[in-house]
């Protein structure tokens, strides 16, 4: 019976909300199949606005991945502001899908995409407007299973008891896994009920089921052991990599929105993996190793992306994207293409040593001079050298200045405070940073206009890194030390007016280390947050700090742990991590040995990138049966036969 | 699309343009915009059937083929009715009047009838709208050229779903659960006719008027539809 859209009872709320549109659908590459022409249904959802929602790439993969399967469904479904909500709860309209209107409550699986802890609250949201019981314990037949995955999936022990099942590492296969057993898990008649289906995921070695697994407790509040509960359940999960991305191309027709959303252009990810080693980053670490797309894919994408969604930027995404094995090609071969197109090019923050002469004028020729972003993310050289992030002020002087005398007028730098061994004078550091910069771009331009904007954020531990074991700063250090550099830039007289100065306070980074390092007791916080009104905590017009230190006291009062006991207690190397039993491939010993290596009070050690020097044997390609996947093809690409049917305009303004 | 902003709007066809692959001129400078304007956007929340826009091309194209090659390219709930070649452009002031579709759900026509009637018979009616430049004042009943209630059959309305599907307004009714049983049945369809005046006086400040004179309150939103744009003829608005 085919489900029905529950857009009437909507429609009639939409006047009397904030940015209605994002909740009505429609949009171009949106794919709205036959209900009862597919036999596995999934809905994506991904735990935020809509508009922070829609440009994600993973759920943009996934979304093209099943559908393109026959007999599969997918549709996208976001969280809504609480206005919505409102109306929403007094209206009787369960949470629904933006494709088709339909309740997410009737899908088979709800696959949820964790980039931050801060999205659990929103989860709790939209399974209680869903109707389904928050606790994978309470659920039953007909219950969608609920599968979590994404990069903070990689501790998911706080929302275990929210979760049915998680998939850590690339999604592509194993959505595509979860499809088949789902499917013969329906056709022979549901054998065993939702505990069997459970099983047989579990079975694969590559989906974690915390149900399946016990925790136990010392008395001091450490964990005893988490080990599984019944057979046919390994002791440790481990996660899923995709070798050569050239022949997964997606996704190829992302929905193009009609609301406003966070970044209005094609993506594509020119490779996944980072061989850096920075000690504090944890996508670098547990999407290794290394995959490149060829250039040529990358071009074959680019031109197929903008043909299907009409954007007129494309953003060439990873990690560190100057980094590409043949990144120079790339740029200046799709410059070539895109010439007098009116095509902007853009990547993310690329490492400062990696910059250079060719990527800056490849960038700005297309006219858009998107801003350049450098992350230096320590202030002393001996701060870079304990996150092994290898940058002299030599490098980023010689960068920035390449930067300003191609004709960019803003930089913008980012870093971190609160890093472990850190003092007042290493964040001090970067107010003379951030001068030097200026005068050198002054030098360079031959202009007084140039700027540079300063943006820091405290550092949160992240598992499967080095510094997992590490205090994370307590915040009042933290906005100490943020204060003190403000004070310092805002004062100098030569310099101040050129340097913007953003920051983030200590506090709402207090509550992402609760959820990213927590355990299974964490579950109650959140819930006991969500309860008193905890809704998109990633906002800083909802996130409150008070709400959440009382969720603390109230929930963990009946244990000997506490808030600070998850955050700025240091870790000793037998303490048993509530994510031990998830394997990212790292070798526990490796990690432990970098970590104390780079805390040694001689002086941190450098790890050198693996990419062009000997294996450091992180542990991961041997663990995991993988290997760095990388050019250079030495291929370049044909503008004849990338260019879409767009015609280079003769006369009118493109270039510069 | 009702609900989308005319930023929105503007997102979709500039996209829509370049998926369509239709040759569109750019401006000068260091950001590039591509040429494309609009004479008079409708509000959001508002549908319409009647809005202008003019698309600079570099090259010349029969209007039939950028029609047929843009409205593939456009998403659902947007539509190219008529193309037209003119060198000119489109200056919003050739645009002078639009006739527009309102639904009252919830409303009784006994109520609406004489309530029109009232405010025709009025010198004027004074309305307050806040807008984004402060709190305007415009008087409703000048703009006004003509304002009828059509109808109060529910059965013969219907209202397009954002899916193109379309669902009735009974429909609409039974989810705001207004029932026709209930003494005031059923709903109220008004057209009207408005000048285009500055500042702009829109079918809901018309609403506001009618409902400070009589009781025509209701508890569900009303829908609203541009129907024509144009000049005014003998027999309401003509499109150009």
């Amino acid at each position: 019976m085919p489900v029905e859209s529950v857009y009437p009872k909507l429609e009639p709320l939409l006047p009397l909300i904030r940015k209605p549109v994002q909740y009505v659908g429609g949009e171009v590459n949106s794919t709205v199949k036959e209900w009862d022409e597919t036999d596995v249904r999934w809905a994506l959802f991904y735990p935020d606005a809509y508009e922070v929602g829609l440009p994600n790439q993973g759920i943009a993969i996934l979304y093209e991945v099943l559908n393109e399967q026959d007999g599969v469904l997918a549709e996208r479904t976001y969280s809504v502001w609480p206005d919505l909500e409102q109306l929403m709860r007094e209206n009787d309209v369960p949470q629904f899908t933006v494709d088709a209107h339909r309740p997410v409550g009737a899908f088979d699986v709800i696959g949820v995409s964790f980039s931050t802890e801060l999205g659990y609250t929103n989860l709790l949201t939209a399974l209680d407007l869903a109707g389904i019981p928050l606790l994978s314990a309470d659920r039953a037949e007909g219950h969608p299973l609920i599968i979590g995955g994404g990069h903070a999936a990689f501790n998911p022990e706080p929302i275990a008891d929210f979760l049915d099942a998680v998939v850590l590492g690339d999604g592509e296969e194993a959505v595509l896994l979860i499809t088949s057993l789902v499917r013969a898990w329906k056709r022979d008649g549901e054998p065993g009920g939702r505990d069997g289906l459970l099983l047989s995921l579990a079975a694969t070695g590559s989906v974690y089921i915390p149900r399946f697994y016990d925790v136990s407790y010392l008395p001091d509040g450490r964990i005893a052991r988490v080990a599984p509960n019944r057979p046919g359940v390994p002791a440790s999960v481990s996660k899923h990599t995709l070798l050569d991305l050239d022949a997964w191309p997606y996704p190829k027709a992302p929905v193009v929105p009609v609301a406003e959303t966070v970044h209005e252009r094609y993506s594509v990810e020119i490779f996944r993996g980072c061989t850096r080693g920075c000690r504090f980053c944890q996508a670098g670490m547990i999407t290794r190793p290394v995959r490149e797309r060829s250039i040529t894919t990358v071009g074959g994408m680019v031109a197929g992306g903008i043909k299907a969604t009409g954007f007129s930027e494309v953003g060439l995404l990873s990690l560190s994207s100057a980094d590409h094995s043949e990144i120079n090609s790339i740029a200046v071969d799709l410059a070539d293409c895109y010439e007098g197109t009116n095509t902007g090019l853009s990547l993310p923050s690329t490492r400062v040593d990696a910059f250079n002469v060719t990527l800056a004028d490849e960038l700005s020729r297309n006219g858009r001079r998107s801003g350049l972003t450098f992350a230096p993310e320590g202030g002393s050289e001996r701060m870079r050298a304990v996150i092994n992030k290898m940058v002299t002020e030599e490098d980023l002087i010689r960068t920035v200045t390449t930067a300003y005398s191609s004709g960019w007028r803003q930089v913008k730098l980012y870093f971190m405070c609160g890093l472990p061994t850190e003092e007042d004078s290493d964040v001090l550091a970067i107010a003379d940073l951030a001068k030097k910069v200026i005068a050198a771009g002054r030098e360079a331009s031959g202009r007084r206009d140039i700027r540079c904007t300063v943006s820091i954020g405290g550092f949160v531990p992240k598992p499967h890194t080095p510094f997992q074991w590490a205090a994370q700063c307590p915040p009042e250090v933290v906005d100490e030390r943020l204060r003190m550099l403000g004070a310092a830039l805002r004062s100098d007289r030569a310099y101040g007016k050129s340097i913007g100065y953003r920051y983030h306070e200590g506090t709402p980074a207090l509550v992402e280390g609760l959820l990213s390092r927590g355990d299974r007791r964490v579950a109650a916080v959140i819930m006991a947050a969500w309860r008193d009104g905890a809704r998109f905590d990633g906002w800083s017009e909802y996130f409150s700090f008070d709400r959440w230190v009382a969720a603390c006291e109230t929930a963990l009062s009946v244990t000997p742990v506490d808030l600070a006991w998850y955050t700025t207690r240091e870790r000793d190397y037998s303490e048993v991590l509530p994510w031990d039993h998830l394997d990212s491939g790292l070798d526990r010993e490796w990690l432990w040995q970098d970590w104390r290596s780079a805390v040694t009070p001689d002086g941190a050690s450098e790890v050198e990138d693996c990419r062009w020097t000997p294996c450091y044997e992180c542990g991961v390609c041997p663990a995991m049966g993988t290997e760095i996947q990388t050019g250079p093809t030495g291929e370049r690409l044909d503008g004849r036969r990338l260019l879409p049917v767009l015609p280079v305009l003769s006369g009118a303004a493109g270039g510069r | 699309m009702r609900f989308a902003s005319h930023r929105d709007v503007a997102r979709v066809f500039e996209r829509g343009v370049r998926r369509a692959g239709l040759p569109i001129a750019h401006s000068a400078g260091f950001t590039p915009h591509p040429k494309i304007s609009y004479a008079g956007g409708a509000p959001t929340g508002v549908a319409s059937e009647a809005e202008y826009l003019s698309l600079a091309l570099t090259t010349r194209n029969e209007a039939a083929d950028v029609r047929e090659r843009l409205n593939a390219a456009l998403p659902d709930g947007i539509d190219v009715i008529a193309v037209t070649e003119d060198a000119g452009g489109l200056p919003a002031s050739r645009l002078t009047a639009s006739a527009w579709r309102v639904i009252l759900p919830g409303v009784s026509p006994e109520a609406a009838a004489p309530a029109v009637e009232k405010f025709l018979a009025l010198d004027q009616a004074p309305v307050e709208r806040l807008t984004n430049k402060g709190m305007r004042r415009m008087d409703a009943r000048a703009a006004v050229v003509s304002l009828t209630v059509v109808t109060s059959a529910v059965s013969s309305l219907n209202a397009v779903s954002p899916t193109g599907t379309v669902s009735s307004v009974e429909a609409m009714l039974s989810a705001a659960a207004v029932s026709p049983a209930d003494g005031a049945s059923g709903c109220v369809v008004m057209e009207m006719v408005l000048r285009h005046t500055v500042p702009a006086v829109r079918p809901d400040d018309v609403l506001t008027a009618l409902s400070g004179i009589s009781d025509l309150a209701s508890s569900v939103p009303a829908v609203m539809t541009r129907l024509t744009q144009g000049v005014l003829g003998e027999t309401g608005v003509v499109a150009l």
